[in-house]
């Protein structure tokens, strides 16, 4: 039976992605403020308490900071990223072509800065990379997210959504079992989200600081007791290729309060 | 580590004011072990204060009970336009400190 809607969806997806062969379509999407209590979303909405607004702000200051051998800061080819970096987000992961591999926004602005800067990549979950990565999303927050899963990207996608269906752990749980079939549900003391992407990078409460969407993922690999694959590894970007599609439509709140 | 204050754009002289802070800081409890079983040592902001104009008009003693990147608000009553000038110390002696004008009509 699943084998058979998952041909379907496939089937599906060969004439075309639109909105209404999705599991959840757009008037179903929920974000995951929609699944936090009142304190937290008050908490995300005021940019003085929202405690990722810190890395926000020095990821503006780290903006027109010059950098690497080129001498060059993100200013410099990009200027006011209130204009240029607008929407960029939104479209993220993208399968870059010059570059010939999925990349997402963090992925970018390495790539900007080793070709770019002439620098050395920042680190995974570095306080640098959140810094910059969300000052960069935060300058499509409120605009909806559209990525494009066709053409060289087309591959990722479906190896992203074979990902989200798999069961994995020893729990031996899809993503799709907690996040498409019972979202809304509780599980003990939390009511679980449709796991959308649309937050991040995303000040998490249980984290006590800011991380990252590959981050989060990780921690419900681990939730189910899978392993983790390590840092940068393709599957997390491909995951993230398909999310973003899944949430097609929602609103960019990154950087976002979650619990 | 970075540090934000708010004050409203024009404060009323003799009128109590909101003032909002937040300090990045990782307020490390002392109580948490890392991956191999080393306890990780307390690292919290001991003490911060708040001064205006060189008076101290706010002080908070922190512990290990309070959560990352503090946010604390409190009200003080200005007399006259100034500077607000919030300093603080944790327990590795490391000290920050940021600075907001304020304008009383």
């Amino acid at each position: 039976m699943r084998l058979r809607a998952a041909a379907a969806l496939a089937l599906a997806l060969c004439t075309g992605a639109s909105a209404q062969e999705r599991a959840l379509p757009l008037d179903r999407l929920k974000s995951g403020s929609d699944f936090l209590g009142a304190d937290l979303r008050a908490l995300q909405s005021d940019d003085i308490a929202n405690p990722a607004m810190l890395w926000v702000e020095r990821g503006a200051k780290m903006w027109s900071e010059r950098a690497g051998s080129a001498g060059r800061s993100c200013a410099d080819c990009h200027q006011d990223a209130a204009k240029t970096m607008r929407g960029v987000a939104a479209w993220y992961p993208k399968y870059d072509a010059a570059r010939g591999r999925l990349l997402n926004l963090e992925g970018r602005i390495n790539a900007c800065r080793v070709e770019h800067q002439g620098a050395q990549p920042f680190k995974h979950e570095s306080e640098e990379l959140l810094s910059i990565s969300a000052y960069v999303a935060s300058q499509s927050r409120g605009l909806p997210i559209h990525v494009g899963i066709d053409g060289p990207a087309r591959p990722h996608f479906e190896a992203g959504r074979a990902a989200y269906y798999r069961r994995r752990g020893q729990m031996n749980l899809a993503c799709a079992q907690c996040h498409e079939e019972n979202w809304g549900k509780r599980l003990f003391a939390e009511t679980l989200s449709q796991g959308q992407p649309n937050g991040y990078p995303a000040y998490r409460m249980e984290w006590q600081t800011l991380g990252s969407e590959e981050r989060r993922l990780r921690a419900c690999l681990s939730g189910v007791r899978a392993e983790m694959l390590p840092y940068g590894a393709p599957e997390y970007l491909d995951l993230e290729l398909f999310l973003a599609w899944r949430a097609q439509g929602l609103k960019i709140e990154s950087p976002a309060v979650r619990r | 580590m970075a540090a934000r204050i708010q004050v409203p754009p024009q404060a009323k002289r003799g009128e109590p004011m909101p003032v909002r802070i937040i300090i990045q800081h990782p307020m490390e409890t002392g109580y948490r072990h890392d991956e191999v079983g080393h306890p990780i040592k307390r690292n919290v902001i001991r003490e911060l204060s708040c001064r205006y104009d060189g008076v101290e008009v706010f002080r908070a003693d922190l512990s290990s009970g309070i959560a990352a990147n503090p946010y604390i608000q409190f009200y003080t009553v200005p007399e006259a336009s100034g500077v607000l000038e919030l300093s603080w110390i944790d327990d590795e002696g490391v000290r920050g400190s940021e600075r907001a004008p304020v304008v009383v009509a």
